[in-house]
């Protein structure tokens, strides 16, 4: 069963550009109708908004509780962590979702609870040689300076750099926790999923990449950085560093919906976290 | 009265089209436009850096433009002698049950899905481009010929229609003048179905543009400006299909500013087109 649903999710993420197409063409041809919809809130359901990285898993856990509670309706909604804050501070969603920590200013306003974290993989290709970099020639290679496998005791190869576009979570992630600011050449090839980057990077033994730790598989490899493997346990150790937190956030006081608590409740159970950690997330840190 | 009836619910249907196209244009316009005004006209299409997320953000297209022309002169340049030649060997040399066979199988190109080439692409046309001739393999190589293949089917079916549609007359003119069948053909039936096989290349043109789904698999979307055919580039679709989902703000006003310049790309090629699609044989004669 669990197996089965990853798979499900990993196809999903490898057709990912094709879904976007129709969200965008349905977003032209219905547009006046979203415009007219906006207006209405949903009384009876919970709607969760956000992170375009938390959602997908935030609605797998929708879906098995509606499936167990029938006539509760969960309305997961993927914008990004920055509207989802919004709608939190604002109170158009009952819970935001967030993949990234939340600003001062925004912390001020708003709760949060941690419901799993994501580490980020940097992978090559299985038969490359390189098998771990320090943080700094990871910064040398995706910024172009590196430019040859050979510099790293590889191969006489040019190195091949895939990545996200701009505006995705996980491209926010990389830029911020590993490049630390510093440009991406221009020359890289860009990828719309984590399966997308996978598939390309399995089939490419120049490539690198970067991708959720989750998503990562045995058709490409996960490099350490500064000799720390990725792995859930390192993550939990606080060894391997290049982690997002995935938060649900809602504003100061708020109380809660009976179906909103009980939702953020099945998340938190032993049986809602076993599923994310299935999925390939790290639980949270321990405190509550 | 039920003649009547019948005849206004088409008319509605067909008011229905119209009206979806003019919302279509008003949306990517107004959503659009005020990005070109803030950035400039000129920035925008010149401009050779595109960050969208930078601060402070970067919006120049050229890149796109560069890859989309680059993708689509290298489409038509493996589907244009291709089309050409199948549609002539199916009008003039194919023996009937071979025309048979291969008129379905042309119609069954067209049918399959764009994803399905662009798999193949990915992952049996890329890996061989890189292991021969190096790059990436993700490139505008690997994107040209697969969508080459993609747009045969319309450069076949329009220049088949035009050669056939040359008047019997003409070509009898030329048999009885002592020309071989390759003469009647070079000589005579291309010259006259001219503007027919034209307006069948600017309508694979515009496929070959449109095309976004299989683009974005191939082409491996990278912002520089490619300068060879085995380096990766984006186009003004893929760009659009890649960004979208996550796209707000000035980010999303962008990608619809490069939606309104390939509406005006497109909208200029269909013009092309129209103007050529005429009786074969029309221009020949006031010639």
């Amino acid at each position: 069963m669990h197996i089965r649903t990853r798979r499900l999710l990993s196809i999903a993420a490898v057709r990912g550009p094709r879904g976007r197409c129709w969200r965008s063409l349905l977003f032209l041809a219905l547009l006046p109708l979203l415009l007219a919809a906006c207006g209405q809130s949903d009384s009876a359901g919970l709607t969760v908004t956000g992170s375009t990285s938390v959602a997908p898993f935030a609605e797998h856990l929708a879906e098995l509780y509606q499936h167990a509670h029938a006539g509760t309706a969960i309305n997961i909604q993927s914008l990004g962590s920055s509207a989802g804050i919004q709608a939190a501070i604002d109170g158009v969603a009952e819970i935001g979702m967030s993949s990234r920590e939340l600003k001062p200013e925004e912390a001020d306003k708003l709760d949060e609870l941690v419901i799993a974290r994501d580490a980020l993989a940097v992978i090559v290709h299985p038969a490359n040689p390189v098998s771990k970099l320090s943080l700094k020639q990871v910064q040398d290679i995706f910024s172009g300076s590196v430019r040859s496998w050979s510099a790293l005791g590889g191969p006489e190869q040019p190195i091949d750099l895939v990545i996200r576009e701009a505006g995705s979570g996980t491209a926010g992630a990389f830029d911020e926790l590993i490049m630390k600011g510093k440009a991406i050449t221009i020359t890289a090839l860009r990828q719309g999923s984590n399966g997308a980057i996978r598939q390309v990077v399995a089939e490419n033994p120049n490539a690198i990449g970067y991708i959720s730790l989750g998503i990562v598989d045995n058709t490409v490899k996960a490099l350490a950085i500064n000799n720390v493997a990725p792995s859930v346990a390192h993550v939990e150790a606080g060894t391997y560093t290049f982690v997002r937190p995935f938060l649900f956030v809602w504003r100061k006081g708020h109380t809660f919906s009976p179906l909103a608590k009980q939702y953020i409740d099945y998340v938190m159970s032993a049986e809602g976290q076993q599923e994310l950690q299935n999925l390939g997330l790290v639980k949270g840190p321990a405190s509550p | 009265m039920k003649e009547r009836s019948i005849s206004f619910i088409l008319l509605i249907t067909a008011f229905g089209a119209l009206v979806a196209l003019g919302l279509i244009t008003y949306f990517i316009f107004q959503a659009g436009v005020p990005l070109i005004a803030k950035v400039g006209l000129w920035q925008f299409l010149a401009g050779s850096t595109w960050n969208p997320t930078a601060k402070p953000p970067a919006f120049g297209i050229l890149p796109m433009i560069v890859g989309s022309l680059w993708l689509t002169f290298g489409s038509l340049v493996i589907g244009v002698p291709l089309g050409l030649a199948v549609a002539i060997f199916m009008v003039e040399l194919a023996p009937a049950w071979l025309a048979v066979v291969m008129r379905p199988a042309i119609q069954l190109l067209a049918g399959i899905p764009s994803v399905i080439y662009g798999f193949i692409g990915l992952t049996l046309l890329a890996p061989v481009i890189r292991a021969t001739l190096g790059g990436p393999g993700l490139s505008v190589l690997t994107g040209a010929i697969i969508l080459g293949f993609m747009i045969l089917p319309t450069i076949i079916a329009i220049s088949e229609d035009a050669i056939r549609a040359v008047p019997i007359a003409v070509r009898e003119g030329a048999v009885a003048l002592g020309s071989s069948h390759w003469q009647v053909i070079t000589g005579v039936l291309l010259p006259t179905a001219r503007s027919g096989i034209i307006a069948g290349i600017i309508l694979g043109m515009g496929r070959a543009l449109g095309e976004t789904m299989a683009v974005i698999m191939m082409i491996g979307n990278s912002l520089a400006i490619p300068v060879s055919p085995l380096q990766p580039a984006t186009t003004l679709t893929s760009n659009i299909g890649l960004e979208m989902a996550y796209a707000s703000g000035q980010h999303r006003e962008a990608l619809f500013a490069t939606g309104v310049v390939l509406f005006v790309f497109i909208m200029i090629l269909n013009a092309l087109a129209t103007t050529f699609v005429r009786r074969p044989g029309t221009s020949r004669r006031s010639a």
